[in-house]
């Protein structure tokens, strides 16, 4: 059995309607993938309990190794390790040429003028690359959720062009994700604080990650975020904090001269870990010692604070910019988010605010936020939210359902329902050759027809004759915000339709509903009972009529006069049963009549095979093969 | 009779409960359906219906409907993990079958 989780009252999906949605962050340095689980929006850890993915990817003989196994590996094989990949993304081989000389890659030139990389394993692009990072997200996604996504969206700079939005969603199909939707990654930041539910708003997105600085002012109106303008500075980070701690340390052991590589790696990761304590601490400790390299200082956060001051005042500089640009007033501005884990350093926290007037939003984790506003972007628009953007919240009072074979109430949406709802589902025919289907939508709990209230009968005609089960037919039940319900039903391959119009409310009092629903639980036990009968009579009359059909076709042929004899009696036997209210014998009798009719429906299986074999050669059927494909 | 949980299930019902800020309770309930049958509905309880039944079992109320009572008297509900994906499971006694995906049941 899957696994359930808990939904909100009236939401639960039917089997196989359930949707899985999920929203990635893919990021520069880093990627996440998040999805809604239980109402709330999370980033979703792979088995180690690493939510982050570091996008590298590294290529070798033997296939692509991804995230932090790949970061790891490259200092060691810096030409077949991909990071930073995100820059490359729907760049010209002009541009990357200019890129080019911070990484460490070997392009080669595409016909199209799009950079490839030389690695290992061939020639790569980077959008195969991108695709390598999502599929790994996907996956932990499919798994996590126990099915196949199906979809997501994926978060790109607002100052992504068309060329760079088109290679990601290039990156997605490549991965096999559907892409519902690509976001602005401060739309998604400002999404996962809820500020897309209010009205109106000037919305600054403050996004400080390792490497890059982005800053952008949003305008909302009426739900739709407009991008007002984007700044900020490709090449500052966190990073540029480390290297600051670091240059400082050097000054204090008073050490002249070139440091090695692996000691400028040391130093750095030393630095990092400083910097990070110092977020809660006042005062952290660095020490190293080696050979030829010895430091014991204590750094304060004061004096962390003097040694990064310039470097935020840029970020503050590039602020300014943004917000000329955007043709806002300060004061305009309703609201700050933090973005990215560097805004976790609290002198960034302090200037930002300080800059704006006003406290900046930071309770979502800055690593995550992005991911989250994708998730719960993802969540609405593959329809897990039916009209989660209406305001009216009305419910439905009852049941509403249709009438199936045995006289059975199918229900189609569930009282308690938050009206508007629209919900399809599908049917099929009972009979071969059916042409037609009478619908008769009912009303109530009970699991008969008959104990249900009456709304409406209409009849679907057209349907093209096929064998029993064969024809589709998707029933829509829509109820409007006036609890208007209108039904319709479509065979989909013929596209056929009839709809009818109804008030269910129409007529009954409140006493009324309550009592439809007393006696829904009051006959719990019998209705279980009745339904399982009815089920049983369904099932024997399907068994029954296919196994005459059959006889009357194919029996004298097939099979000797005592053998249909015999099935004849069966049937009659089980007809018997029928009309009793034993759902125990009819089931049985049902199993029963097939074991017997097994050798019978195995010698027609044959008998259908020889004929439409016979006088074929093997040549014709190939080709009848590939017709049959167009 | 009734239905019970695990510790382990109480425990995710607690930390859900908590992260959502109301709900007095946890509700188990089956829905008739097409593929095979019948499938559960677990939802957090607002409101306590007039006609609920009341289970308390690990320190959790749990509130089922006598219409599905009748398909789920004697349930233990577990919280487990597989692989990646977590998530409830039942052990229920009125179950006859089980459709081929696992997403809904016979009784």
């Amino acid at each position: 059995m899957a696994l359930l989780q808990i939904t909100e009252p009236g939401q639960a999906a039917d089997p196989h309607d359930r949707k899985r949605a999920a929203g990635i962050d893919l990021g520069t340095t880093n990627s996440l993938i998040a999805s809604v689980r239980e109402g709330v929006a999370a980033t979703l850890p792979d088995m180690e309990g690493r939510h982050m993915l570091p996008s590298v990817v590294r290529y070798t003989a033997e296939g692509p190794i991804i995230g932090a196994e790949a970061l790891e590996q490259a200092a060691l094989d810096p030409h077949n390790t991909i990071v930073s990949v995100k820059r490359l993304m729907g760049r010209g081989v002009e541009d990357v040429r200019s890129l080019g000389e911070q990484l460490p890659y070997r392009f080669s030139e595409e016909s199209s003028g799009l950079a490839r990389i030389e690695t290992a394993a061939g020639v790569v692009s980077p959008i195969e690359v991108s695709a390598e990072i999502l599929r790994s997200l996907v996956e932990r996604a499919s798994e996590t959720l126990a099915g196949e996504l199906d979809g997501v969206v994926i978060t790109v700079p607002a100052y992504f062009d068309d060329a760079q939005r088109q290679a990601t969603k290039d990156a997605a199909q490549l991965a096999g994700a559907n892409v519902l939707r690509l976001l602005n990654e401060p739309t998604a930041a400002a999404i996962a604080y809820g500020l897309d539910t209010g009205d109106e708003g000037v919305i600054a997105i403050y996004d400080l990650g390792g490497g890059t600085f982005d800053v952008s002012v949003l305008r909302l109106r009426r739900g739709v975020f407009e991008v007002l303008a984007t700044g900020g500075d490709s090449s500052l980070g966190g990073d540029d904090f480390d290297h600051a701690i670091a240059e400082w340390l050097i000054e204090e052991s008073g050490f002249e001269g070139d440091l090695s590589a692996e000691l400028q790696r040391a130093l750095l990761m030393k630095a990092r870990s400083a910097k990070e304590a110092l977020t809660s601490a006042e005062q952290a400790t660095i020490s190293h010692s080696d050979a030829d390299f010895k430091v014991d200082a204590e750094l304060s956060r004061d004096a962390f604070n003097e040694l990064i001051s310039p470097l935020v005042d840029n970020t503050i500089r590039a602020c300014r910019r943004s917000v000329r640009d955007a043709g806002v007033a300060l004061e305009e501005i309703d609201n700050v988010v933090l973005v990215g884990g560097s805004t976790r350093v609290p002198l960034v926290v302090s200037k930002v605010a300080d800059y704006f007037g006003a406290q900046p939003l930071n309770d979502i984790d800055p690593d995550k936020v992005v991911a989250v506003g994708a998730a719960l972007q993802a969540d609405v628009l593959v329809g897990n939210k039916p009209d989660e953007e209406m305001l009216l919240l009305d419910v439905l009072p009852l049941s509403l359902g249709l009438e199936t074979m045995g006289g059975l109430s199918e229900k189609v949406i569930a009282r308690n329902t938050p009206i508007p709802i629209a919900k399809a589902q599908e049917f099929t025919t009972y009979k071969d050759g059916q042409t037609a289907m009478l619908i008769h939508v009912v009303q109530g709990e009970r699991e008969l027809v008959d104990d249900c209230r009456s709304l409406a009968r209409f009849e679907l005609t057209g349907i093209p004759a096929m064998v029993a089960g064969a024809a589709k037919i998707e029933v829509t039940f829509r109820v409007d915000a006036d609890g208007l319900l209108s039904v319709s039903a479509r065979e989909t391959s013929t596209g056929v339709e009839a709809s009818v119009e109804v008030k269910p409310s129409y007529g009954l009092t409140d006493d009324e509903i309550t009592q439809m629903l007393k006696s829904s639980f009051d006959h719990a036990a019998d209705d279980a009972a009745q339904r399982s009968l009815a089920e049983a009579r369904v099932e024997a009359g399907r068994v029954i009529e296919a196994l005459g059909n059959a006889l009357a076709e194919d029996g004298e042929a097939l099979l000797p006069a005592q053998d249909i004899d015999m099935l004849q009696q069966a049937i009659k036997k089980l007809q018997e049963r029928l009309s009793g209210d034993d759902t125990r014998a009819i089931t049985e009798g049902t199993e029963m009549l097939g074991r017997a009719s097994e050798e019978f429906a195995s010698l027609r299986m044959d008998a259908a095979v020889r004929r439409a074999l016979a006088g074929k050669q093997i040549a014709d059927l190939d080709n009848e093969m590939s017709d049959n494909e167009v | 009779m009734g239905v019970n949980l695990t510790e382990k299930a109480a425990e995710h019902v607690v930390s859900y409960l908590e992260s959502r800020g109301k709900g007095v309770g946890i509700r188990l309930a089956v829905k008739t359906t097409g593929c095979s049958g019948l499938m559960y509905v677990l939802e957090p309880v607002d409101e306590i219906q007039p006609e609920d039944l009341k289970f308390s079992s690990q320190g959790i109320d749990v509130f089922v409907d006598p219409k599905s009572l009748v398909y789920v008297d004697g349930t233990e509900m577990d919280y487990v993990k597989q692989g990646l994906n977590e998530g409830f499971e039942f052990k229920n006694p009125n179950v006859q079958g089980e459709c081929g995906c696992g997403e809904s049941f016979t009784v």
